[in-house]
């Protein structure tokens, strides 16, 4: 045990001690906190009003876009109706303005939903056409209906609007939309852990392949097991990466205050809120905000903690090995290439797992399978620890992440023990197969 | 217990390659025993296999009476061919790190490495980085690292490469001083005349297989000639030339020698060297009579030739 608590203490001292580590530990806040104080004084620039042409020759819906007319609205509607077609289009190819919509004369208002145009030199956006579309439709539903004789005052009475609410058979009222709440803190930590395991699971590689060509490696394992040995580098890293990430949240947050005071932008959501603004604050606050605060109290914060550090350390602890064992196969970093997609791969898939599937339906056969799957467990499982998960579930997922740990590091030893004596060849996957059976 | 290290009939295959092929040897305690053979003979495997870097296939390898264990690479020191060291550590901190893995304790390891950078003058070394250090600097400091521990067996695998001739003579007088303390010495290498310098034991291993082992006087014993150089002093050389070559086989032979003597090298059989003396002193004056001692180095140059398939 002291042998490996030594080898920890070398690697994380080697770690902590190199440049580019410190350089990077220093920098990447500043960087980050550069790009998003960049992005929030550009979000924070007005955007161009577009001029928005309207030929309408039906004289029907002019004025209920310039109804829309606002100080700084995105769009400013002109009715142009007067105008003739053809100059109104040699504008647009001049630039005068920066689109055209046209409704012609139609017989009768079915034919006009097809005869609609819109001219423009950039193709608008999605939004945009929808919302035009929009304010058209509504307006031929109201002549409809007026043509139908139908009171439109008493249909919109008529309409309903349904809220239900979400009650747990515990009792607690429960609230819409917590769902993607709950998601948010479980894509956060499963993003956490995904970032940890590519930076870090590459410095594990990148210590093993060092060791190969400082060709000190022979002294190294003729003293240790590589076992102890990869365990010693696993761990080392892993707390160097854990300082880094703690001095990264430490600088990020106080250089989060300096940019949102200096760029007057808002980044958090309580960047700027002083302790009287939010007593006020909760004065005012519906009932559904208090909610929805109470809510997130009563998540199972304990265990999403508890299961984020143990998934954190399983999940990191496994692909970890696998990068040294990569590390121990191939001689330098280019050949690792290979090697890496398949590692990498299983990471992303569970991210997209979580996003797509367990927003959907957190507890379906889907999600569960990949919530006990070892590879993609330590990601999708955390996302749908905050939905609240049986135990026993929790309990397979975690024994079957640390079994198949000890697994892969056995694996990976024997891979080292060989490989790590194998100079300049580029392994291929079948003489990995070929080393593990020594 | 005469015996430190025994190695019985290890058997070793990478593949379909045979690396060692029922390799059996000996190494008396407090001796320093040349392990010899060609590039890829299979010496470093053996190497690694009493190292625990590999596990023999078949075979086994018994150390100090007991079999080989992982407790035992804190008794052994090894210096590989392949030398490395961190290269952005310092060389202090490093030499403490590889201590400590060989099982010191940090205090004994620092007065372990005072006595030996102060014995092999690098004092000022301790706070420098191995990568501002010389190759053959580097080279000093690993073997300080292989016998910091005071290791009961060392294995040097071509030891003096790297190293300059007055560096080569500090590093084979701290072997020798070794010995004297008690160490057993297993030297790989390919630089004969150190090993018949160093060696009291040999072995020569031949793609794969063990071909000689034992004693260095009695390996040579077994490889002598029976022929002897000599110089005489003859005023009359037919007579003498006709003499021995009734009995010997004679060719001529090329030593130096301060007389302008006629040199020969006279193979002798069954005879013994008095029936040649008796010859030669009847015919004129003997100025010099050497048995030809085969060199390690016609030893092996002999074996790998003749087992050449």
């Amino acid at each position: 045990m002291s042998i490996i608590s030594l080898i920890i203490k070398r690697e994380f001292i080697a770690k902590v001690r190199n440049k580019s580590f410190v350089v990077m530990t220093f920098l990447s806040p500043l960087l980050f906190v550069a790009i998003a104080g960049f992005i929030g004084y550009l979000s924070s620039m007005k955007a161009e009003t577009k001029q928005i042409a309207i030929h309408d020759e039906t004289g029907l819906f002019a004025n209920d876009f310039i109804k829309q007319n606002k100080k700084e609205a995105e769009f400013k509607y002109l009715n142009l109706s007067e105008i003739d077609v053809k100059a109104l289009k040699d504008s647009i190819t001049n630039e005068s303005f920066d689109g055209l919509i046209i409704i012609p004369k139609t017989n009768n208002l079915k034919d006009l939903e097809s005869k609609i145009e819109f001219i423009s030199n950039n193709s608008p956006s999605i939004v945009f056409i929808e919302k035009t579309q929009d304010v058209i439709a509504e307006k031929i539903t109201k002549i409809n209906l007026e043509a139908a004789n139908l009171d439109t005052l008493a249909i919109q009475k008529a309409q309903s609007a349904v809220n239900i609410h979400l009650v747990k058979a515990s009792g607690e009222e429960s609230l819409k939309g917590l769902n993607e709440i709950k998601i948010g803190i479980g894509g956060a930590f499963g993003y956490l852990i995904m970032m940890f395991i590519i930076i870090y699971g590459n410095m594990v590689m990148r210590s093993v392949i060092e060791e190969k060509t400082n060709r000190i490696i022979e002294i190294i394992i003729s003293s240790v097991k590589p076992f102890q040995l990869m365990i010693g580098k696993i761990v080392g890293t892993s707390l160097a990466g854990l300082l880094q990430f703690m001095i990264w949240a430490i600088i990020g947050l106080g250089l989060m205050f300096a940019a949102s005071a200096f760029f007057g932008v808002n980044v958090g959501p309580t960047a700027r809120i002083s302790p009287e603004l939010m007593q006020t604050a909760q004065h005012e606050m519906s009932g559904t905000a208090q909610m929805y605060i109470s809510e997130l109290w009563n998540l199972p914060i304990a265990s999403i903690l508890i299961g984020f550090v143990i998934y954190f350390i399983g999940g990191y602890f496994l692909y970890s090995s696998f990068y040294a064992a990569i590390g121990a196969a191939v001689d330098n970093q280019t050949d690792s290439q290979q090697f890496l997609l398949p590692i990498i791969m299983p990471l992303i898939l569970s991210v997209y797992i979580g996003f797509f599937t367990v927003v959907n339906d957190p507890h379906g056969t889907i999600a569960v399978v990949f919530s006990m799957i070892p590879l993609t467990s330590p990601i999708v499982m955390l996302m749908r620890l905050p939905f609240g998960v049986p135990w026993w579930q929790i309990a397979i997922s975690v024994s079957l992440l640390f079994a198949t740990f000890f697994l892969v590091v056995w694996f990976a030893a024997k891979i080292y023990r060989i490989g790590i004596l194998m100079y300049g060849k580029k392994p291929t996957w079948k003489e990995l197969y070929k080393w593990l059976k020594y | 217990m005469s015996n430190l290290l025994e190695v019985h009939k290890v058997v070793k295959q990478y593949g379909d390659y045979v690396a060692l092929n029922e390799v059996s040897l000996n190494v008396p305690k407090g001796s320093i025993y040349g392990l010899l053979g060609p590039n890829g003979a299979g010496k470093t495997s053996l190497i690694r296999i009493i190292n625990q870097i590999t596990l023999p296939d078949s075979g086994e390898v018994i150390l100090d009476g007991e079999k080989l264990q992982p407790k035992h690479v804190q008794t052994i020191g090894y210096l590989p061919e392949e030398r490395g060291l961190y290269t952005s550590m310092k060389v202090g901190e490093q030499c403490l790190y590889l201590a400590q893995m060989k099982g010191l304790s940090k205090a004994e390891a620092k007065i372990q490495l005072e006595y030996w950078f102060d014995r092999l003058g690098i004092q000022g070394w301790w706070n420098k980085k191995i990568q501002e250090l010389s190759k053959g600097m580097a080279q000093k400091i690993q073997f300080v690292v292989c016998v910091l521990h005071k290791p009961k067996l060392l294995i040097f695998d071509e030891p003096f490469s790297g190293f300059d001739p007055v560096n080569a003579n500090v590093i084979k007088d701290e072997i020798l001083a070794l010995k004297e303390q008690g160490a057993t010495i297993i030297f790989s290498t390919h630089r004969m005349e150190s090993v018949e310098e160093l060696c009291d034991h040999i072995a020569l291993i031949h793609k794969s297989n063990k071909l000689i082992e034992g004693k260095l006087s009695d390996v040579k014993r077994q490889f002598r000639t029976n022929s002897f150089e000599v110089g005489i002093l003859t005023s009359n050389v037919e007579g003498l030339m006709y003499d021995i070559t009734q009995k010997f086989t004679v060719s001529p032979a090329n030593f130096k020698s301060l007389n302008d003597d006629l040199k020969l090298d006279i193979q002798i059989g069954n005879a013994t060297p008095n029936e040649l003396l008796n010859i030669l002193t009847q015919r004129g004056q003997v100025t010099h009579f050497v048995e030809k001692i085969p060199s390690v180095n016609d030893i092996f140059i002999q074996t790998v030739t003749e087992n050449k398939v």
